[in-house]
């Protein structure tokens, strides 16, 4: 990472506790620099994370000020920071267990309410932090720690769930995408609203190595593979999207 | 610790209101400028007052989407700089433990109003009870003190209310008012003085926010916003916030004081009040409108010629075991009138294992009668 | 001037850099290191275009390339 960005890092924290190729240690470098590049003051953001690898990215690697929470319900928590003081610009970034499992209800309402809080979902489609079990955004037919046989459920669209749900800004990403991530989550961090970023984070550890993708390396040729622009995906029918990734803005 | 005195918000003078409505006025006059809250009999009143009076006071008011939420919301609002209160009752209150214990280990101040009815589960909304007397003390996972204050009147639902919000800022730590539906609904007069004693935390800048030198102590408390750059976690945590999820000593001292900062400073924390009890041969203690039963049974037992006494804790958490001690020293027998199948009772054993303690239970949800306390009491008074 | 730096300390060998650099810049070392792993090296730094792949995705964030071609332009 450039070495302008340092300042943003409590270097004590480092080497991360990631997995050797985690895609959220990419997503911690975009975010950072989407930050630097909008020359924001870091002493008046607030980061609030859940539980789970995901809520590890700001917490304790970022030199500001972090709230790491409940398993479920940094969205509430940040509702609270961000409803008392709107002056602080207040980011969550989790898991898609914590956001869109246990946390479902938060993120809906907080949507709804379109609280100014940038929400970014570090979407592994997979429980890292406890084994890989099945997430809510687990492809179907996916084969996970509790689903040895394939995913029997269909995911979410956490994107349409949002956009649904009032949001103001929704995008889709994965980490493999580094530019165009960086300019959404830079416009999500300037949306006078909520603002969703559902960012694609491999994790080969619980995921890859189930799915025959052990490598990052892997898991970014099924990325390439799997991604469709929005635009392109509007003409496509049901089945023909059938295991796609739709990345772009969803609000229109 | 930064003490002020602050005029009250309303005109002082006598004003007749509804319990729940005067724990809402109390909140304000304490300084409570975020409230976050789900609906729930018989607690609603206090946030439906709030929900008008927060914005006159440039107060913010959010209805939440449940329980969890109104506690976390609570919590990230304290962190900003609020002091920051939630109401409830069974149910909700249930759903706040994991929240609750996330404010203990997060050393958040913040007031959690209960307004106790009938359980288990859903129960009877209307009802009132006194059944989360231990789940308050015991209902979050892992090992902590927190401070628990029962009030016994619509004076009290305004002064202890207050009481809790200058408790929680001094010991950053939650602070949850017991109270019971027929305190919440009653209407009766109460006095609103000129001034009121106001204690905020002490915000200073600092590197340590969850540590002191002192093995008791409480540590400052920076906010959001101040450039402290806080790393605020619910995991173990040294005195920087840096989470040590391995660590033996850490999570060691860590529990240590998050207990010592209250145990240590019962004298200070706990509250009674004790009516006759010095020449009493028979001894009530009680809390919250049970008490108010009780006070009725030792003035009539007291015109039969016999020596009853009542000590009303208005603090439950924690326990005032010497105050109870020395109040029982010379008694035969204590009573302990409850609205629940003896949860207080339990604690006065352990405090008086070598008297006679009598549990007086009621889960009949509604308030324990003078004549069902007389007549069982009766029993065992020679 | 040193134009790419790694920083070893931070580098867990993904080995992403390696498969991902389109001019072919790092390899590995041939031992495994006490790490567990055979170590990153830099193996051929004047080849680098300065696309910056390799410091934009590194999950490790243990890569910086100093910017010195004026025309350098970012991939993807
Ligand atoms: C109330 C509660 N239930 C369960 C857990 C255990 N838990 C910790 S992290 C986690 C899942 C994390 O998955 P996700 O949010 O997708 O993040 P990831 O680790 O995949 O980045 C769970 C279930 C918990 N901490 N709290
Ligand atoms: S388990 Fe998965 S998400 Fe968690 S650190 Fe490892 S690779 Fe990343
Ligand atoms: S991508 Fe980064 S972490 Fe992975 S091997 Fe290369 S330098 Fe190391
Ligand atoms: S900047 Fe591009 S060319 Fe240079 S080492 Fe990195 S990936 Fe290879």
């Amino acid at each position: 990472m450039s070495e302008h960005l340092y300042k943003y890092l409590r270097p004590e924290a480092f080497p991360t506790p990631f997995c050797a190729g985690c895609g959220h240690g990419i997503l911690m470098n975009a975010i950072l620099r989407a930050v630097d590049e909008l020359q924001l003051d870091f002493n008046k953001i607030v980061f609030v994370s859940g539980i789970g690898c995901g809520a590890w990215i700001p917490s304790p690697h970022f030199a500001a000020d972090t709230l790491h929470t409940l398993h479920g319900r940094p969205i509430a928590y940040a509702t609270g920071v961000k409803l008392f003081n709107p002056d602080l610009k207040v980011i969550v970034i989790s898991g898609d267990g914590d956001l869109a499992a246990i946390g479902g209800n938060h993120l809906i309402h907080a949507a709804r309410r379109n609280i100014e809080l940038t929400v970014i979902c570090a979407n592994n489609s997979i429980y890292g932090m406890t084994g890989g079990q099945v997430s809510p955004t687990t492809p179907k037919y996916a084969k996970t720690m509790t689903t040895a046989k394939g995913n029997p459920e269909e995911p979410f669209d956490l994107c349409k769930l949002t956009v649904a749900c009032g949001a103001r800004y929704v995008s889709r990403y994965t980490v493999y995408h580094i530019k165009p991530l960086i300019n959404s989550i830079k416009k999500a961090m300037t949306t006078k609203g909520f603002a969703f970023v559902d960012v694609v984070s491999p994790c080969p550890t619980q995921f890859g190595r189930r799915n025959k993708q052990p490598t990052l390396y892997e898991m970014f040729n099924d990325l390439k593979a799997r991604a469709i622009r929005y635009e392109t995906a509007k003409g496509l029918k049901k089945d023909e999207l059938t295991g796609k990734i739709i990345i772009g803005e969803f609000n229109e | 610790m930064p003490k002020l005195i602050n005029k009250s918000l309303l005109p002082p003078k006598k004003y007749f209101m509804q319990g729940n409505i005067a724990c809402a006025e109390g909140a304000l006059a304490a300084g409570c400028r975020y409230y976050a809250g789900y609906p729930i009999t018989p607690s609603s009143e206090t946030m439906e007052h709030l929900s008008n009076r927060l914005p006159e006071v440039n107060g913010v008011f959010i209805q939440m989407e449940d329980e969890i939420g109104s506690i976390c919301s609570m919590i990230g609002a304290s962190w900003a700089g609020a002091k920051a209160m939630t109401a409830t009752s069974g149910p909700g209150f249930s759903l706040m433990l994991e929240g609750l214990g996330y404010a203990v280990m997060t050393e958040t101040p913040c007031v959690i109003i209960n307004v106790q009815r009938t359980g288990p589960a859903t129960g009877q909304a209307t009802r009132p009870g006194q059944g989360d007397i231990m789940q308050a003390r015991w209902g979050a996972h892992g090992d902590y003190r927190i401070i628990g204050i029962s009030p016994w009147s619509v004076q009290e639902m305004y002064d202890l209310t207050i009481e809790s919000f200058n408790l929680a800022e001094v010991y950053r730590v939650p602070v949850i008012l017991l109270a019971d539906e027929v305190v919440g609904h009653l209407k009766e007069s109460f006095i609103i003085k000129p001034e009121i004693e106001i204690f905020n935390r002490d915000s200073s800048m600092s590197d340590k926010p969850f540590g002191t030198v002192q093995d008791d102590g409480v540590p400052p408390m920076p906010i959001f916003g101040q450039g402290a750059k806080l790393l605020v976690t619910g995991s173990t945590h040294n005195e920087f916030g840096i989470r040590k999820v391995a660590d033996p000593v850490v999570q060691d001292m860590l529990v240590k004081r998050l207990c010592a900062k209250i145990d240590n400073h019962k004298d200070k924390i706990c509250k009674t009040e004790s009516y006759l009890v010095d020449d009493a041969d028979y001894l009530f203690i009680s809390f919250g409108i049970s008490a108010r039963s009780s006070y009725a049974v030792i003035k009539q037992l007291r015109n039969e010629g016999i020596k009853a006494g009542l000590l009303r804790l208005k603090t439950i958490w924690p326990f005032a075991d010497e105050i109870i001690k020395s109040a029982a020293q010379n008694c035969k027998v204590v009573f302990v009138p409850e609205m629940n199948r003896g949860q207080l009772v339990l604690e006065v054993q352990r405090v008086l294992c070598n008297k006679q303690v009598i549990s007086i239970p009621k889960t009949q949800g509604e308030a324990i009668y003078p004549s069902e306390i007389y007549n069982e009491s009766k029993k065992y008074i020679k | 001037m040193e134009k790419i730096k790694l920083n070893r300390k931070w580098c867990k060998g993904c080995g992403l850099c390696i498969e991902i650099c389109p001019k072919n810049v790092y390899d590995r070392e041939a031992k495994v290191s006490t790490k567990g792993f055979k170590e990153i090296i830099v193996k051929n730094p004047d080849l680098c275009n300065q696309c910056q792949l390799c410091e934009l995705l590194c999950p490790d964030l243990a890569i910086t390339i100093e910017k010195t071609k004026k025309d350098a332009k970012v991939n993807k």
